[in-house]
C-alpha cells in the first residue's frame, strides 16, 4: 500500500535525488534557490538581531545597555548584513533564481554551474564578513566613509571589505546568468512584450548590478590600499580627497538602492494581476519604467552629498535627476492601483502584502521627494528622516514584497499550501509593527535627531520608545511566517499546479515542478502576458 | 522621565520660516496625494472584492490619456518644488556680506570655536541675535557635520579644506548643536549648545571674558613665531610677496591661471606651498608648515592676513614699526614692525 502511494507521487525536483550532497552539488536552479533561501534567511535574522539590540539601547537616552563602541558596531553590522547579505540577493537569488527559467519556459538558467558557484562565492563572502564580526566587528557604518574607515577606525574594516568584495562576484555571476537566460533561452513565441513584468524588472536589475558592482569592488580595494599601504587616496593627511570616496561609493550605492527595490516591484507586478485577475494595466509603461529607473539611477548619486561641500550647481543637477527618477516610480504605483480597479480582487495573503507594499512604498517615495528638495535636505540629511525614508522603501517595500512573493509561490516551491488564516494575521502584524517602528522616525528626523547616535537628548525619548515597541511587534510578524512556512512544508495541504489560477508559465507545470521544469517546452501563442481573456476556458473563469 | 516632548522643531533662524513653509506645503501635498491613492486603492479592493471563485473582472489593459496625465502632471509638480527648493538652497549656501566671521575646528569629539574678538569656546557658541554669522570650518581628523536643527542648517566639516555655513538667529535661546556625520566612537557625544543672545547681552559676554587679544592679533603673534615675518616683508620687494592687500584679491599664478586669495588659498599655501605659486615668485622657497601649524593657528593667521586687508596704495610699510594701526582694517593690527628690518632670513626655515 505504502509502496503504491509512493509510486503515485510524482518525481519532482525535491525528491528526485536525496541526501545532503545532492543539494550541495546541485546545478538545478530551483535547488540553488532553496540554498540561497536558507542563507539569506539566516542573514536576515542575524541582521534583525542587531537591529533589536539597537532598538533596545535606544529605549533610554543614555548608554544603558551597550557602550557607544558596541552600538557603532551594531549599526555597522546591521547595515552591512542587511544590504549585501540580505536585500541585494534576497529576491533575485531566491525567487528570481527559481522563477526566471520557468517564466521564460526554460529548463534551467543559461549557466547552471556558474549559478552554483555564485552560491559558494556568496557563502565565502558571508563567511569572511561573519569572521570580521566575531573577531570584534566593524564600526565604520555600512557606508565606510573615509578618512574614518581608512585612517582612524581600529576595527576589522579590511576583513569586512574583503567579505563584501567577494560577495560582489556572486552578484555579478548571478546577474550575468539572468541576462543571458532572458536573452537567449526564452521559449518559442515568447517575445519581449510577452514577458511578465517580473522578467523586465529582474532584467533591469541585473543590468544595474553588472554595471555598478565593479565600482564598489574597486572602491573597497582603494580603501584597503590606503588602510594597509598608507597610499593617499582619500585621507587628506596623506594627500587624498575624502569626498572622492563618497562620489565613488554613491555612484555604486544609489543604483544599488534601486537594485534592492526593483526586485520587490517585480514581485508586486506579478501578485497584483494574479489576485485581481486582470492584465497589468499599462503593461508597456510599467516595463519601460523599470528600464528608465535603471538608467536614471546612475545619475542621482550626488543627492547624498548636498551638504558635503558640493557646488550649488552640481547639487541642482542631482536634485533634478532625483525628481526624474521618481516619475517612473510613481507610474508603477498608479498602474498597480489601476490594475485592481474593476478587477476581481482577492484578499489572499500575497495580495495583502502587495497592498501593504504599495502603501508603504508610496510613503517612502514621497519622503524621497522631500529629501530631493535641496533646501529641505540640508536639514533632513543624516537624521532619522533619512532612516525612515529608506526603511519604508527597503523594509516596508522590499521585505513585504519578498514575503508576499514567498507566499504566492510557496505552493509551487514546496508543493504545499500554507495556513491562510494565520498568514493573513501575520501580514497584518507586519504592517502594523512596521508603521509603529518607522513612522515615529520621520518625526524624530525633522525634529533634528541625528543618525547613528547611541545616546540622545531626552526630548526624543518618547518617539524612540514608540519605535522600539513597534520593532518588537514587527519581530513577531517576521518569526510567525518562518514557523508556519516550515510547518506547511511538512504538514501543509498538497498544492495543485495552479492554485491561484494565474497566467504565468510557471503555473503550467506541476507543484513542485519536475527537475527539468517542463515535460515539453511550452510554445507561447498568446499575444500578451496576463491574458485571462484567452485563458478563460483553461482557468475555468467566467 | 520623558521631558520636552514635541512634534514640531524649534524655529529660531531667518531661514527656519522659509524651510517650514516649503516643508509644510510639500507635506500637505504629499499627504493629499497619498490619501487619494489610498482611497482609490481601498475602494478598488473592497468594491471589486472577488464575489465568486470563478469570477473574472474587467480586462481593460490601458488608457493612454490617463497614463500620459499621471506621468506629466507629477513631473510638472516636481519641477515647481525643485525650483522652490533650489532657491532656498542658494539662500542657505550664500552668506550675506555683512556676516560676522567665526571659525570652527572639529575634531574627535569636540567642536572648537574661535571668535574674531579672540574668545575661544569648546562645544558652545555664543552669537548675537539679528546678525548673520558666518562659520568657516575645518576638521583635524575625520569628517564631521555642523548641524543646528533650530536654524535648519547643516554643513559637513571636512579635513583638509574649508567649508562654510551661515545663519542669523532670530530668537534668543539655547539651541542644540549636533555632529550629524558619523565620526567614530563618541559621535553621539560630539554635541553642544548654541547660545543666541540679545546684542547687548552679547556685547557683555564678549567684554566679560575678554581674552588677551583678538584672533587677528593672535595671528600676528603666530606670524612672528613661525617665522612668516622673516620672509614676508611689507615692502613689495624681494623674493617673498607682500601679504597686505592680498585677502580676497585675485592672484595671478605662474601657470597663468587666476585664483582668489581666499581662506582655502592661504591654507593650501601652508600645507602644499608649491601647488599654487603667484606670478613673479619662485616655488620651493616658502616652507611647508604641515604638522607645525595647527588648524586653529592657521585660522588665526588667516584672520591676521585678512586684517592686513585690501588697502589702498602701495605705501611703503613703516620699517620702524611706527603707526602700526594704519595697516589693515582692524584696530590693533600692525605690520611686522620689529622684524621687518631683520632681513631675509630664508635659511631660518
Ligand atoms: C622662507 C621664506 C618664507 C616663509 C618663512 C614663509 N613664506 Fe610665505 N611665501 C614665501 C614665498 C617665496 C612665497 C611666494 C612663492 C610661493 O607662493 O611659493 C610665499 C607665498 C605666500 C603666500 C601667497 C602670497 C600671494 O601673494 O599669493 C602666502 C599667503 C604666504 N606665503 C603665507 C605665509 C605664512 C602665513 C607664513 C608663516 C606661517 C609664511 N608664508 C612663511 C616665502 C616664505
Ligand atoms: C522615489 C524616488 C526616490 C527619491 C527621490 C529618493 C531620494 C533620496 C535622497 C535625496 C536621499 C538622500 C537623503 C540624505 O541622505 O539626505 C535618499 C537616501 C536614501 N534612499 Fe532614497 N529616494 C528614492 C527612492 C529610494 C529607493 C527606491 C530606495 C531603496 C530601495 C532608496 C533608498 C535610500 C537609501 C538607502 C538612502 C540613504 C542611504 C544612507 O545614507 O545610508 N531610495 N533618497
Ligand atoms: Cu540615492
Ligand atoms: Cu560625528
Amino acid at each position: 500500500m505504502a509502496q503504491a502511494v509512493a509510486e503515485a507521487i510524482q518525481k519532482n525536483y525535491l525528491n528526485e535525488k536525496q541526501g545532503l550532497l545532492s543539494w550541495l552539488l546541485t546545478t538545478d536552479h530551483k535547488r540553488i534557490a532553496i540554498l540561497y533561501t536558507f542563507s539569506i534567511t539566516g542573514f536576515f535574522f542575524l541582521g534583525g538581531f542587531f537591529a533589536l539590540m539597537m532598538r533596545l539601547e535606544l529605549l533610554s537616552p543614555t548608554n544603558w545597555l551597550v557602550s557607544s563602541e558596541t552600538y557603532n558596531k551594531l549599526f555597522t553590522m546591521h547595515g552591512t548584513i542587511m544590504v549585501w547579505f540580505f536585500l541585494i540577493p534576497s529576491i533575485p537569488n531566491t525567487l528570481g533564481n527559481f522563477l526566471i527559467p520557468m517564466m521564460v519556459g526554460a529548463k534551467d538558467l543559461a549557466f547552471p554551474k556558474l549559478n552554483l558557484a555564485s552560491w559558494y562565492v556568496f557563502m565565502l563572502g558571508g563567511g569572511v564578513t561573519v569572521y570580521a564580526l566575531v573577531r570584534g566587528g566593524v564600526d565604520t557604518g555600512w557606508t565606510f566613509y573615509t578618512p574614518f574607515s581608512t585612517s582612524y577606525s581600529t576595527t576589522y574594516v579590511v576583513a569586512a571589505a574583503v567579505g563584501i568584495f567577494i560577495a560582489g562576484f556572486s552578484t555579478i555571476m548571478t546577474s550575468l546568468n539572468f541576462i543571458a537566460t532572458i536573452h537567449r533561452m526564452r521559449a518559442p513565441g515568447l517575445t519581449w512584450f510577452r514577458l511578465p513584468i517580473f522578467i523586465w524588472s529582474m532584467y533591469a536589475n541585473s543590468v544595474i548590478l553588472v554595471l555598478n558592482t565593479p565600482v564598489l569592488a574597486i572602491t573597497l580595494v582603494m580603501v584597503g590600499v590606503e588602510r594597509i599601504a598608507k597610499v593617499g587616496i582619500f585621507d587628506p593627511a596623506l594627500g587624498g580627497d575624502p569626498v572622492l570616496f563618497q562620489h565613488l561609493f554613491w555612484f555604486y550605492s544609489h543604483p544599488a538602492v534601486y537594485t534592492m527595490v526593483l526586485p520587490g516591484m517585480a514581485v508586486i507586478s506579478e501578485i497584483v494581476p494574479a489576485f485581481s485577475r486582470k492584465p497589468m494595466f499599462g503593461y508597456k509603461a510599467v516595463a519601460f519604467s523599470s528600464v528608465a529607473i535603471a538608467a536614471l539611477s546612475f545619475l542621482v548619486w550626488g543627492h547624498h552629498m548636498f551638504v558635503a561641500g558640493e557646488s550649488v550647481y552640481v547639487a541642482m543637477a542631482f536634485s533634478f535627476f532625483s525628481f526624474c527618477v521618481a516619475v517612473p516610480s510613481a507610474i508603477k504605483v498608479f498602474n498597480w492601483t489601476a490594475t485592481m480597479y474593476q478587477g476581481s480582487v482577492s484578499w489572499d495573503t500575497p495580495m495583502l502584502y502587495a497592498i501593504g507594499f504599495i502603501g508603504l512604498f508610496t510613503i517612502g517615495g514621497m519622503t524621497g521627494l522631500m529629501l530631493a528638495v535641496l533646501g529641505l535636505d540640508v536639514h533632513l540629511h543624516d537624521t532619522y528622516f533619512v532612516i525612515a525614508h529608506f526603511h519604508y522603501i527597503m523594509v516596508g517595500g522590499t521585505v513585504m514584497a519578498f514575503l508576499g512573493g514567498v507566499h504566492y509561490w510557496w505552493p509551487k516551491i514546496s508543493g504545499k499550501m500554507y495556513p491562510e488564516g494565520l498568514a493573513r494575521i501575520s501580514a497584518a502584524i507586519v504592517f502594523i509593527g512596521f508603521n509603529l517602528t518607522f513612522f515615529p522616525q520621520y518625526v524624530l528626523g525633522y525634529l533634528g535627531m541625528p543618525r547613528r547616535y547611541a545616546a540622545y537628548p531626552e526630548e526624543f525619548q518618547m518617539l524612540h520608545v514608540l519605535s522600539t515597541a513597534g520593532a518588537t511587534i514587527l519581530g513577531v510578524g517576521y518569526v510567525l511566517p518562518l514557523c508556519y512556512l516550515i510547518w506547511a512544508w511538512y504538514y501543509g495541504r498538497d498544492a495543485t499546479p495552479n492554485p491561484w489560477r494565474a497566467t504565468g508559465l510557471e503555473w503550467k507545470t506541476p507543484s513542485p515542478p519536475p527537475a527539468h521544469n517542463f515535460e515539453v517546452t511550452p510554445v507561447v501563442t498568446a499575444p500578451r502576458p496576463y491574458d485571462y481573456e484567452a485563458m478563460k476556458e483553461e482557468l475555468q473563469l467566467v | 522621565m520623558i521631558t520636552n516632548f514635541r512634534l514640531w522643531p524649534v524655529s529660531a533662524s531667518s531661514v527656519a520660516g522659509q524651510f517650514n513653509l516649503l516643508f509644510v506645503v510639500l507635506l500637505i501635498l504629499c499627504t493629499l496625494v497619498s490619501v487619494a491613492i489610498a482611497i482609490f486603492l481601498i475602494y478598488s479592493v473592497i468594491r471589486y472584492h472577488r464575489k465568486s471563485e470563478n469570477e473574472l473582472g474587467s480586462q481593460k489593459r490601458y488608457n493612454i490619456p490617463i497614463e500620459v496625465a499621471w506621468t506629466v502632471i507629477p513631473f510638472i509638480l516636481f519641477m515647481a518644488f525643485y525650483v522652490w527648493g533650489a532657491n532656498l538652497y542658494f539662500h542657505i549656501e550664500r552668506p550675506p556680506d555683512n556676516a560676522i566671521s567665526m571659525y570652527v575646528v572639529g575634531k574627535q569629539w569636540m567642536w572648537k570655536i574661535q571668535h574674531p574678538e579672540g574668545q575661544r569656546e569648546i562645544n558652545e557658541l555664543h552669537i548675537p541675535v539679528g546678525r548673520p554669522v558666518k562659520l568657516t570650518m575645518t576638521s583635524e581628523d575625520v569628517i564631521h557635520s555642523f548641524f543646528v536643527p533650530a536654524f535648519r542648517t547643516k554643513q559637513d566639516v571636512l579635513p583638509g579644506r574649508y567649508t562654510m555655513t551661515w545663519f542669523e538667529a532670530t530668537k534668543p535661546g539655547k539651541y542644540h548643536l549636533f555632529c550629524a556625520q558619523y565620526c567614530g566612537t563618541k559621535h553621539s557625544g560630539m554635541i553642544g549648545w548654541i547660545y543666541a543672545m540679545n546684542p547687548v547681552d552679547y556685547q557683555n559676554w564678549l567684554t566679560q571674558g575678554a581674552p588677551e587679544g583678538s584672533l587677528a592679533s593672535n595671528g600676528e603673534k603666530y606670524f612672528h613665531q613661525f617665522g612668516c615675518a622673516n620672509c614676508h616683508h611689507f615692502n613689495n620687494q624681494g623674493r617673498c610677496p607682500d601679504l597686505r592687500n592680498l585677502y580676497m584679491r585675485p592672484v595671478l599664478l605662474t601657470t597663468g591661471q587666476t585664483v582668489t586669495a581666499d581662506d582655502s588659498y592661504i591654507r593650501r599655501k601652508l600645507h602644499d606651498p608649491d601647488a599654487q605659486v603667484p606670478w613673479g615668485f619662485s616655488a620651493g622657497v616658502m616652507p611647508n608648515f604641515t604638522g607645525i601649524v595647527s588648524e586653529e593657528q592657521i585660522l588665526a593667521l588667516i584672520s591676521y592676513i585678512k586684517a592686513l586687508g585690501p588697502q589702498p596704495g602701495t605705501q611703503e610699510p613703516s620699517s620702524s614699526g611706527a603707526a602700526p594701526t594704519q595697516y589693515g582694517t582692524q584696530k590693533g593690527i600692525g605690520g611686522p614692525g620689529a622684524t621687518s628690518n631683520a632681513g631675509s632670513q630664508v635659511e631660518k626655515r
